[in-house]
């Protein structure tokens, strides 16, 4: 089976990756946190090819409840970090279906990420898995998976008041 | 007392920048006392290097850095823990790019000149273009004195340095009662948070003994836990949180004292409600009731930041760990600590202690990016104004003896910096 980025299923999928990309640089995070299926998993592992982050250390590895936690963390005006984030502006291509059909459309990415804060510009680059779960229409799809994979996972990256 | 001034403060010779209640901020912003930093401190200090844990048998190895030296801890065949310069002695290419793994020895990627576990020169090609100009045993990698205790090792340049030891001191027993977060269990690292602020080492130095910062800044932090651990967690007000000074720049500051000693345990302290799902685990798995407790109690860490001088402080549950990089650009490591115990036990452990890790640690923590944005604020506030000192000051009054003689405040109170500072000041008057 050839996947086809004409496919209307995976047009659907990189159409969410896109409004995601929005709502994030926008710092919408209750709208954002909207796309996500309640079973959704949102990672930032450490190790590059990690798949199972259950008993591994992660950056970030959210269920419902902590992506519920983080989204009030960053709205509700306490956290300094979030409070003077960096600006961001993201790019999300390259994209490579790897698996569709008409429940779900498995994706690959690129994302570059220019954040901006105090006279600097910080280089957020990454590769990203995303599972969509396609709805009845368009606006019922869901991520039901996505995995941000830092170019430079196991090194020091700054400390961030945004999310990737 | 010299007193710094707007007119003499950037004229003073280092040690004469700190004094007993306050600092000077150009301390944090001034590169040429940055490079004495590294000579007179980080390479003649005891510097953590690794836990014992991450060399786990012969041939293991980890690349870190010993001030501005880079080098590899390695396990040599007959276990000796060795700290050797990440350098050729050939052309000076580095030896080995991986942070942790297991080799038999360090081929050069160069011209292939080849060194053991132990650092000594093995082999080097067509090695006919030496003879009679150099002999092999006078080349091996540049090796460090290093020394270990409780599993914490520690390497230093400085082949006169008192054994590792003495300059613990009285921060031995704190490291033991660290431990005891094994849970009966020796303790093992479970995996490592990198990142970066812009700002000086010394603003991390105070921060790992700084209690007064904890309800402002983590307050979001504190909004996302349950009941119990935030109650657990307001130790602002409570008179038997204290700060103690060990000693040789080292401070242990006590948040929780009912955790001090995870051993002593007399059983009227009930397990909270939300590790139910893990004692059921447990329980599933064989663990009698008295280990269920243990291992339960010690998810939290113990109930102190123990600080030693200069580059780690083993905090509740974990290792933070820094690296100066420049006089403004510092590396923080957290790492993130579990038992080392039979699968069935330390798994469902260890798994509840990674999400409360990566719950306030790491870069997109709830509390170290916030801790982080202070940091950076600080190295910005400290150009201005120079003849303005950092303060240390809060608690001098109320410091007294502990019943052990360590001169001891509340927990909020800065005696940890004060120790600290003492201990730069004493290394950067000596010559
Ligand atoms: S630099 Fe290492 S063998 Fe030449
Ligand atoms: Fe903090």
């Amino acid at each position: 089976m050839t996947e086809t980025l004409t496919d209307p299923r995976v047009v659907r999928a990189i159409e969410l990756a896109w409004r995601e990309a929005a709502l994030l640089d926008a710092k919408e995070y209750e709208t954002w946190q909207g796309l996500y299926a309640e079973d959704a998993r949102y990672v930032i592992p450490i190790e590059r090819d990690a798949e199972d982050f259950d008993d591994v250390l992660n950056m970030v590895n959210d269920d419902a409840r902590m992506r519920g936690l983080r989204v009030r963390r960053m709205t509700e005006g306490y956290a300094i970090a979030a409070v003077d984030s960096a600006i961001t502006v993201r790019t999300v291509s390259r994209f490579i279906p790897t698996d569709v059909d008409d429940r779900s459309v498995t994706l690959k990415a690129a994302q570059i990420i220019v954040a901006y804060k105090r006279g600097r510009h910080d280089l957020w680059a990454a590769d990203v898995d995303y599972v969509v779960r396609l709805g009845a229409s368009a606006g019922e799809d869901r991520f039901a998976r996505k995995v941000v994979r830092l170019v430079n996972a196991d090194e020091a990256v700054p400390a961030a008041g945004f999310l990737l | 007392m010299t007193e710094f001034t707007a007119a003499t403060v950037y004229d003073l010779p280092p040690a004469d920048l700190v004094l007993g209640d306050r600092v000077a901020g150009r301390m944090y912003t001034d590169p040429a006392i940055f490079d004495q930093e590294m000579t007179k401190i980080f390479e003649r200090a005891w510097i953590w290097v690794a836990h014992e844990s991450e060399l786990p048998k012969a041939g293991s190895f980890k690349s870190t850095h010993v001030g501005r030296h880079p080098v590899i801890v390695t396990k040599d065949r007959k276990g000796e823990i060795r700290t050797l310069v990440n350098r050729c002695r050939h052309r000076g290419a580095s030896l080995c790019e991986k942070k942790t793994g297991h080799a038999n020895g360090f081929t050069c990627p160069y011209h292939a000149w080849s060194y053991g576990l132990d650092g000594k020169l093995r082999g080097i090609p067509y090695p006919d273009g030496y003879e009679g100009v150099m002999d092999k045993a006078d080349l091996g990698l540049k090796t460090l004195r290093t020394e270990s205790y409780g599993g914490m090792i520690f390497a230093t340049l400085n082949a006169e340095a008192e054994p590792l030891a003495d300059f613990l001191g009285d921060v031995k027993l704190w490291i033991d009662r660290f431990m005891a977060q094994g849970g009966g269990y020796p303790v093992k690292v479970l995996g490592t948070h990198r990142f970066t602020y812009r700002g000086n080492w010394k603003i991390q130095l105070e921060n790992t003994t700084d209690g007064y910062h904890f309800p402002i800044v983590h307050r979001s932090w504190m909004a996302s836990v349950d009941a119990e651990t935030a109650e657990m967690m307001s130790f602002m007000t409570d008179p038997t949180a204290v700060t103690h000074d060990l000693g040789n720049g080292h401070s242990v500051m006590q948040m929780v004292p009912e955790h001090s000693d995870l051993d002593a345990d007399d059983g009227s302290e009930p397990l909270q409600p939300r590790f139910d799902g893990l004692v059921a685990r447990l329980e599933a798995a064989g663990a009698d009731e008295a280990e269920i407790r243990r291992l339960v109690r010690a998810v939290h860490g113990t109930g102190f930041n123990l600080n030693l001088f200069p580059n780690v402080s083993m905090s509740i549950s974990f290792f933070r760990v820094l690296r100066p990089i420049s006089v403004d650009e510092t590396v923080i490591e957290h790492v993130a600590l579990g038992s080392d115990g039979p699968a069935e036990i330390v798994g469902p452990v260890n798994r509840e202690r990674l999400r409360a890790h990566e719950h306030f640690q790491g870069p997109f923590g709830f509390g170290t990016p916030d801790d982080s944005e202070g940091w950076d604020r600080v190295q910005r506030g400290a150009q201005g104004a120079p003849e303005l000192p950092i303060m240390v000051n809060r608690g001098l009054g109320r410091e007294k003896p502990s019943a052990e003689g360590w001169p001891t405040s509340h927990v909020t109170d800065e005696t940890g910096m004060r120790a600290a500072y003492a201990q730069w000041k004493r290394m950067m008057s000596d010559d």
